[in-house]
């Protein structure tokens, strides 16, 4: 190499002279950034982009000496394309490349304290949105992953060829131990698969979190040997410290429980990522929540999106994940939730920019993640989810099985059916968000209890239109 | 209350015990069968039969019926065995897989015909 040395020229450089460079081409070991930018009033594009990527790799405000003990073109990040943000003339999308040795392998905490770090208070931006991270293999290869995957969890559970089907217990809070029990073991003598702690019920006076185990387990067993089939509780071992989060995993697993659960972004994730990696050695299946998330991904000019939530999460590890339900109180986005449940649970997932997908993602052989559908969603969403989501995916009713006339019992097996229904429906060639009330309508013929949920719920639509709502901000 | 209907659901009422996917339907019709196994062929997946003593429907491990099917599409191949199997195996429950090799798992799997309840 014959590099001609620099000289040291100390001042205020624009950043494009440095860190934007359009005829760079991507190496597979990089990981790229696309980031919605809103520049400030007076800032050209590519002073913004280049700023972005200076601020989040090498780079500070003014030259310093020692950047010259140093190869700066081994280590930048750099902007190496604008696009045009259809629908939008205030943003642009600028892509930024950062190379493998500017991070700690398998750590997606050292990641993102690098993409989103100081450069989201930025003065030189109005407002800045993480879009979509590729990471590149060798990235993929040295984190974790989830603690079990898809294809593990459905041969512990015992359970094949349809969603699966879980409840959140509610009030979420104010119940005793003994009551909150009773509601989990109605649920799933009904027929679910699983019930869930909400994300807040951790050990509040009420309900101390040892007896909410114990009782839930006996629920457990109780209706495991009434209906034959496995199922279980995500016990919620969120804790405010770690030391009580495991102290709490340890006696979950002595009750012989299969899944336990997290809130990956309340608890941080280096913690999140302990946990997981406990919950391999131990054997347990682990459910996240996402509480907070909104805060993060929400606003379509600044923040995170959620895909690269999913795509983190994966790294980190868990077996579920909460992904929104398209239809249902939580409406979102039927193609953008679409793309993101491809990234938790596809070996390989295509760019596509319909779905908000803006980089080729290889997985590797890391196992996906269970996406979780759950928030105001009863019998008749049943013909959509199932075609929305497929087989792998859990279908969460709350008030749609603990709201039934007849109790909680009745509740899950009439979403049992109607699952059944719809399941054995699409198997045979049908198509169930057009006929999708027929379909159900034939299954409440044998099932009283599925009849009076649909008297009590009402129709609702299922033509496509309905449920679907693109990304204005693609648009 | 006399509108509300109680969940009949008992640890004494042997017909209280379920048997996975679709076993909250009513047992399927040899038309219904072969509308799964076309689903199974349809998907490229391997048909596969086992079988097992209701009494032992929750253990993981039933009995294989010979082996998968591998590469078989012929829906009435897949249905002779089926019968085959029911035949032999008159107070059992019976199900139908299909192997997907791609995901390492089973994409179907379901009780075609059910045994005596205990």
């Amino acid at each position: 190499m014959n590099m001609q040395a620099k000289r040291y020229d100390a001042g205020v450089k624009e950043y494009r002279s440095t860190y934007w460079e359009p005829e760079y081409s991507v190496k597979d070991s990089d990981v790229l950034a696309c980031f919605k930018v809103i520049p400030q009033p007076g800032v050209p594009r590519e002073e913004a982009a280049a700023a972005v990527a200076a601020e989040s790799s090498t780079g500070t405000w003014t030259t310093v000496w020692t950047d010259l003990l140093t190869d700066l073109d081994h280590y930048k990040g750099r902007a190496y394309r604008i696009e045009d943000v259809p629908g939008d003339d205030d943003a642009f999308y600028a892509f930024i490349a950062y190379p493998a040795d500017l991070f700690e392998e398998g750590s997606v905490v050292n990641v993102f304290t690098s993409l989103v770090g100081n450069v989201f208070g930025f003065k030189a931006v109005r407002a800045l949105r993480l879009e979509d991270v590729r990471f590149p293999l060798w990235f993929v290869k040295t984190c974790f992953g989830p603690p079990h995957g898809i294809q593990v969890e459905r041969d512990k559970m015992d359970k094949y060829g349809r969603p699966l089907l879980g409840c959140t217990i509610k009030p979420k809070l104010g119940l005793s131990a003994k009551n909150y029990g009773r509601a989990v073991y109605e649920c799933l003598r009904g027929g679910l698969d699983f019930t869930k702690d909400d994300e807040n019920v951790n050990s509040q006076p009420f309900m101390r979190w040892r007896d909410r185990f114990l009782f839930c387990q006996e629920a457990i067993d109780k209706a495991v040997d009434e209906t034959g089939e496995k199922k279980g509780h995500y016990m919620n071992v969120t804790a405010p410290t770690v030391e009580e989060m495991y102290r709490r995993a340890e006696f979950a697993k002595e009750l012989g429980t299969p899944i336990i659960m997290s809130d990956y972004l309340t608890i941080g994730w280096a913690a999140h990522n302990s946990l997981s990696k406990w919950c391999r050695d131990n054997g347990l299946l682990l459910h996240v929540h996402r509480a907070m998330h909104a805060v993060i991904d929400r606003n379509p000019n600044h923040g995170i999106n959620f895909r690269v939530l999913t795509k983190l999460l994966r790294l980190l590890g868990g077996d579920h994940l909460h992904s929104g339900t398209v239809v249902g109180k939580l409406e979102g986005d039927r193609a953008a939730t679409l793309g993101w449940i491809d990234l938790m649970r596809d070996k390989y997932v295509k760019e596509d920019r319909s779905r908000g997908i803006f980089f080729d993602q290889d997985w590797g052989s890391m196992p996906g993640v269970f996406p979780v559908a759950s928030g105001g969603i009863h019998v008749w969403h049943m013909p959509a989810l199932v075609s929305i989501f497929g087989n792998d995916s859990v279908l969460q009713f709350g008030g749609g099985t603990l709201g039934h006339p007849w109790g909680n019992a009745a509740g899950a097996a009439a979403n049992r059916v109607a699952l059944e229904a719809c399941v054995q429906a699409r198997n045979e060639g049908r198509e169930l968000e057009k006929e999708g009330k027929d379909i159900l309508m034939k299954a409440a013929e044998h099932s009283p209890e599925l009849k009076i949920a649909m008297e009590t719920w009402k129709e609702i639509k299922f033509e496509f239109e309905t449920v679907d709502k693109l990304d204005v901000q693609h648009r | 209350m006399s509108n509300v209907q109680d969940y009949p659901s008992r640890l004494s009422d042997p017909t209280s015990r379920k048997m996975g996917t679709f076993s909250y339907l009513p047992e399927m019709t040899p038309e219904e069968i072969r509308k799964q196994v076309e689903w199974i062929v349809k998907n490229g997946w391997n048909p596969a039969i086992e079988h097992t003593e209701p009494e032992h429907a929750s253990d993981y491990y039933w009995y294989m019926w010979k082996l998968p099917m591998f590469g078989e599409t012929d829906v009435d191949a897949i249905l002779a065995e089926l019968e085959a199997c029911h035949e032999a195996n008159p107070g059992n429950h019976i199900r139908l897989i299909g192997y997907d090799n791609f995901t390492q798992s089973q994409g179907a799997n379901m009780v075609v015909y059910r045994g005596d309840p205990v």
